[in-house]
């Protein structure tokens, strides 16, 4: 059938469905936003379905699916990949700018062994703030250009953080705060809404098919997902941070990506790390 | 300038294994820029192992072989403590060479 | 006498084809009307954060066949973007509620 068919078939439906959604269901009303209780049942939906994965392993993602996946991780590990982006990152984020201050004093701890804190809501801002953003802020606010968040210095200055966070689990915070369980739960709608012209949503690959082939790639599970960024992607040739795989995504599934670092992104980094808490920080990865 | 050569090799007393990360752009020639011009080829061809004066691996490469090529083989032979020689050189005659003791 | 028969009532089918494409033919008035309609649509569709590359691929083969002159395609191209967009709409409104079947409990 051609394409012109097939809308008016999805409109036809659209309006029964429409009729039919009309129908208010009475749950609607009573429900609150629980991030605890969505953590805990995140985590039970895939120690359930992968019962042989130990909990820390979710975030190798696909090379947790299975063995033979998992030997090239093993041998990867060795020699990784990421080792050029991960030096440059150093230098990087050592060097100071050219007002003489550096990274070092707009961070915690100098940014030594924070990254697993990020994204965090901020209150005097009302919303989130992931640590790419935290650290085009910081540049900003110390005269130099910002990054883009696509490209290969921001995926290695996040590298280097994540690298002095390594083994650390993730400890993303939920204030008593109305916006921010606001943000968390337009994070939580985002991940399971289809979008895009192949109808996909993050929950369509990694909630429904982990494991699974999507053409000749093995899906990671959503559980740790985001503990190993960011990654060295062979099909990049290169790292690649957050930002590059939310907007490379929805380009894939046929839909604008937003631009890095919008609303939407930053909740959906909130929802993805907090139902990942506890499971360690495995960055810099690599994936295929 | 750091080395682009990453190399590590590990004898078991009869085998020695080689496992080497080369940082080179590997660019085929084939592949355009933001504005639609040709990246020039830019790749290494030819990479070299040495150990006791002799060849024991070497690769004739082109724009074939990916980014930052990784490479892992084993030969016979190899001692704790030997020398093992890298070399590369690209099509445009850059070089890089590298020393490391077998562990 | 079959056969002229026959020729001529091919004839007679051809001529009537040419002239109802010709009666059907897109002015420039057509397509820049079905384009104004694509693109509210795919406007629409940028409010609710979830336009399709191919719409806008559709829109950008539309003004390309309109350059050339043919408008024909453009209207056809336009068409199809406009059903595209709608769709996204579509998608998005009816997501917004749909999307609560996909979560974990």
């Amino acid at each position: 059938m051609n394409l012109r068919t097939a809308i008016r078939l999805t409109s036809a439906a659209a309006l029964t469905l429409a009729v039919l959604a009309f129908a208010p269901p009475q749950t609607a009303a009573a429900d609150t936003v629980d991030p605890v209780a969505d953590a805990k049942a995140f985590r039970k939906f895939f120690t359930d379905k992968f019962p042989k994965v130990k909990l820390e392993d979710f975030v190798n993602g696909p090379y947790s699916m299975n063995e033979d996946m998992h030997r090239q991780w093993e041998e990867k590990e060795q020699f990784p990949p990421y080792e050029f982006s991960l030096d440059m990152g150093k230098e990087m984020f050592t060097k100071p700018f050219k007002n003489g201050k550096s990274y070092e004093d707009c961070f915690p701890n100098k940014g030594i062994g924070i990254r697993q804190n990020y994204p965090y809501f901020d209150e005097k801002e009302g919303k989130v703030v992931t640590l790419e953003l935290a650290l085009n802020r910081c540049r900003e606010a110390n005269g130099e250009p910002p990054f883009s968040y696509v490209r290969d210095e921001m995926a290695a200055l996040t590298a280097y953080m994540a690298f002095t966070s390594r083994g650390k689990p993730f400890d993303i915070k939920i204030p008593n705060d109305p916006r921010a369980l606001e943000a968390y739960q337009k994070g939580k709608e985002y991940f399971y809404t289809r979008r895009g012209q192949l109808n996909f949503s993050c929950a369509t690959c990694h909630v429904q098919s982990p494991g699974e082939r999507i053409r000749a790639e093995v899906l990671a599970p959503a559980l740790g997902i985001l503990n190993a960024m960011p990654i060295y992607r062979s099909e990049w040739s290169g790292m690649g941070t957050t930002s590059r795989r939310f907007t490379t995504c929805n380009s894939q599934i046929r839909g604008v990506p937003l631009a890095p670092q919008d609303d939407e992104y930053r909740d959906l980094e909130y929802y993805l790390s907090y139902v990942s808490n506890g499971l360690p920080i495995s960055g810099p990865g690599a994936r295929p | 300038m750091a080395s682009t050569i990453r190399v590590r090799a590990t004898s078991s007393g009869e085998t020695t294994e080689v496992q080497a990360l080369i940082q080179h752009p590997m660019d085929s020639g084939f592949v355009k820029d933001a504005k639609g011009e040709i990246i020039p080829p830019h790749f290494i061809q030819q990479l070299t192992f040495e150990y006791d004066g002799k060849n024991v691996f070497s690769a004739d490469w082109g724009g074939g072989v990916s980014k930052d090529p990784y490479v892992k083989f084993a030969f016979k032979g190899g001692k704790k403590g030997d020398d093992l020689k890298v070399s590369w050189i690209d099509n445009k005659g850059a070089t890089d060479t590298a020393t490391a003791k077998i562990l | 006498m079959s056969m002229i028969k026959a020729s001529s009532l091919m004839l007679t089918c051809a001529l009537l084809m040419s002239g109802a494409t010709s009666a059907l033919a897109a002015t420039e008035a057509d397509y820049k009307t079905a384009l104004a309609a694509a693109e509210a649509a795919n406007k629409e569709a940028a409010g609710l954060r979830n336009q399709w590359t191919v719409t806008a691929a559709a829109i950008a083969a539309a003004k390309k066949a309109a350059e050339t002159g043919d408008f024909d395609k453009a209207v056809a191209s336009s068409n199809e973007a406009e059903a595209l967009a709608k769709a996204s709409i579509f998608q998005a409104t009816s997501e917004k509620t749909l999307w609560k079947d996909m979560q974990i409990r």
